[in-house]
């Protein structure tokens, strides 16, 4: 096995065990760190692959930033995992089955002999130094605009979305507006009323 | 060094103009005051007026495609656009005083219906995976922030988030089975797909197992069982205005890319899809019908005859490619496209039925909300009735047409007892449409209030009711179009 066979194999498997941590984690938090973990391996798998963009781009954008969101909006929110989890056992009898049922197919159809090295041959190996981030780009902005511009509306319908749901005026706050305050007239706050005189 | 052709943009200038106008309002939506909301109602119409006008303006016989083969503008699509438009439009005239009543009325929702329908248009376009999906996914991230824009009300909460969770579900599955056909074959725009497979190209294992995915996630996104546990729960708990959006133009757009990719890029597989879609439309016939029995809810009502009416159109799909004939696969074809068409008028009506006698702090969405309508509204019931004779397929009303078309499709292509199962579920699904009749004429009302509706939306309501009956007795009108659409469509692809 060469270096890149071996190391293939190391970030395989960990990328693995780590996505199957994130679901049977009892932690939320822990889930979310190895969610992190996972990305670094997929991250190195493409660097095997010659995508250098694609990899550090997945680091920084996905750790970097989104991660570290979620980790946050995690933290932030007390979820209750007992209550998530209420109803595993009870419908594990019919999922659990199906789902095996599922990997061994998959693990079927997926097998080498689809998927190898002589149903897939190796692409031939890129010049030096052509710059898989330099085609990228051009492929994005000439072949791909349409596309591209279709996912930048798709982040406006986001943002969109995410105020429409959340902001809201608060109707209890404390804050005076001076403006009204100045405007006040007398009769709005006193009421004069006329009643009898009375004596003790 | 870069070779940058400008593409065409007057294919899409439709897309862009309703993009460039949804930007627009969002900028006079900041400004406007509260007192101006009626602002962004006229700006969204106007957008899909100047929509409909633009798609008719450029509207040519040849497909044209750009943008590197990834966006299409053939008969088809021009078509299903200028069906797409009146539907966005008409639910947004049924709605306003229903959002206006409950205080919904916010340029925001203009703007994520603007965005859904450029989605829609997105996807009957679609020429390329890649647009297929990212048309979908607008679609439904705005779906997703409509279902959920009464945000004090809980049942609207609860069936955003089984919507958002089950529909990124389904996306998932999409995208899994878009990546396998692309391992295979090697290209994800449809037309080379098509051509590639044609010509023996790819593992035709790999091929049949991504078909898998795509289809579940097709037939998650139409709502037919066993991939539509969604349905009656979002129906429900979703805004009626944002329902009769829900229900009615996305259903277009979502036949237009199924036919886009399983007959223009799957093609040659449609041994495998044929039967997955018989088993799909089958099935939802069956359980859509049964279920609709049981509800009290006429929205709930309405969404299990929505899973029923899908697999009716997937009927006209399925008996596409038999043995070959070009004959037949052109009747499927255009009945399957007649049948959406016709669904979405009288979902459009329904719907708006609901919206109808709906008030201020009062839905009208149980059943026992339309007793003694007769006695409140003569002339309302009489349309109520229409929609719902036409759903059941009472002749001669459009639905009856509709399935005419497509049981003789079926007919056509040799599935015999497919036929038969089809006619004997619709006669138990008669049942609960003859129902509501039976409620609306027979019954005291309980609710004697006034109905309160604007009269834009009471004509436009009656025209409805009318354009069901009368599509029903002339249907060639659309029906031509929709045969010389799939036609075209078939000539492309």
């Amino acid at each position: 096995m060469d270096i890149k066979t071996t190391l293939f194999y190391i970030f395989s498997t960990i990328l693995v065990l780590a996505a199957l941590r994130v679901v049977t984690a009892r932690n939320p938090v822990h889930a979310v760190l190895f969610l992190v973990l996972a990305f670094f391996n997929a991250s190195g798998l493409w660097l095997l692959l010659q995508a250098e963009f694609l990899a550090i781009a997945l680091i920084v954008v996905y750790v970097g930033a989104v991660m570290v969101l979620f980790l946050f909006v995690v933290m932030m929110l007390d979820i209750n995992l007992e209550r998530l989890r209420r109803g595993f056992w009870n419908n594990l009898w019919l999922g659990g089955p199906i789902a095996v049922l599922m990997v061994v197919e998959m693990v079927a159809v997926l097998s080498a002999r689809s998927f190898g090295l002589d149903a897939m041959p190796a692409p031939a190996p890129t010049a030096a130094g052509v710059s898989n981030t330099k085609a990228l780009g051009v492929a994005i902005y000439t072949d791909y605009v349409y596309p591209f511009e279709l996912a930048s509306v798709i982040l406006l319908v986001a943002l969109i979305a995410a105020v429409a749901i959340n902001l809201r005026q608060r109707r209890d706050h404390k804050s005076l507006d001076p403006a009204r305050q100045i405007a006040v007239r007398r009769n709005e706050r006193v009421r004069i009323v006329s009643m009898p005189v009375e004596k003790e | 060094m870069i070779n940058f052709v400008m593409p065409d943009l007057y294919p899409a200038s439709a897309e862009i103009f309703i993009l460039v106008m949804a930007c627009v309002l969002l900028l006079v939506d900041l400004f406007a005051g509260k007192g101006r909301r009626w602002l962004a109602y006229l700006m969204a119409q106007l957008t899909l007026a100047g929509c409909f006008g633009i798609t008719f303006v450029t509207m040519d016989g040849q497909g044209v495609t750009t943008f590197s083969n990834m966006f299409v503008d053939d008969l088809f699509a021009d078509f299903l656009k200028l069906a797409l438009y009146p539907a966005v439009a008409i639910m947004l005239v049924y709605s306003r005083a229903y959002l206006a009543a409950r205080n919904l009325d916010r340029g925001e929702f203009y703007l994520l219906v603007l965005f859904a329908t450029l989605g829609m248009m997105v996807m009957i376009s679609a020429s390329h995976f890649v647009t297929v999906y990212l048309g979908l996914e607008l679609l439904a991230l705005s779906m997703y922030a409509l279902v959920a824009i009464d945000r004090d009300s809980v049942r609207a909460t609860e069936a955003a988030m089984k919507y958002f969770v089950l529909g990124s579900m389904a996306s998932g599955l999409l995208l899994y089975g878009m990546s396998m056909v692309y391992g295979a074959i090697g290209s994800l725009e449809i037309a080379e797909m098509g051509q590639r497979i044609a010509l023996g190209g790819g593992n035709k294992t790999v091929l049949v197992f991504g078909l898998i995915f795509v289809v579940a996630g097709l037939a998650f996104k139409l709502g037919v069982v066993p991939f539509h546990m969604w349905v009656p729960d979002v129906y429900h708990g979703a805004p009626t205005a944002v329902t009769l959006l829900l229900g009615s133009a996305p259903k277009l757009a979502a036949f237009a890319i199924t036919l886009r990719v399983l007959v223009t890029g799957l093609a040659e597989l449609a041994e495998h899809w044929q039967v997955m879609l018989m088993i799909l439309a089958a099935l939802s016939i069956a359980l859509g019908n049964l279920a609709a029995i049981a509800q009290r809810n006429l929205k709930r009502m309405l969404a299990y005859s929505a899973i029923s009416h899908m697999g009716f159109m997937l009927l006209g799909v399925l008996s596409g490619i038999v043995g070959g004939d070009p004959r037949f696969t052109l009747n499927a074809y255009s009945s399957a496209m007649f049948y959406a068409i016709a669904y979405v008028l009288m979902s459009l009506g329904a719907f708006g039925m609901i919206l109808l006698l709906s008030r201020a702090g009062f839905e009208a969405e149980e059943i026992d909300d339309f007793r003694g309508l007769n006695r409140r509204s003569p002339w309302f019931a009489a349309i109520m009735m229409i929609l719902m004779f036409s759903m059941a397929g009472v002749p001669f009303f459009v639905g009856f047409f509709a399935k005419f078309a497509v049981l003789q499709a079926v007919v056509a292509a040799n599935q015999i007892w497919l036929a038969v199962f089809a006619v004997l579920f619709s006669l138990i699904g008669a049942f609960y449409y003859l129902r509501v009749v039976k409620v609306m004429y027979f019954d005291a009302p309980t609710d004697t209030a006034p109905l309160e509706a604007p009269r834009d939306m009471r004509i436009l309501l009656s025209v409805n009711g009318l354009a069901v009956a009368f599509l029903g007795l002339l249907p060639e009108g659309v029906l031509k179009y929709a045969i010389y659409a799939t036609y075209t469509f078939l000539l492309g692809s």
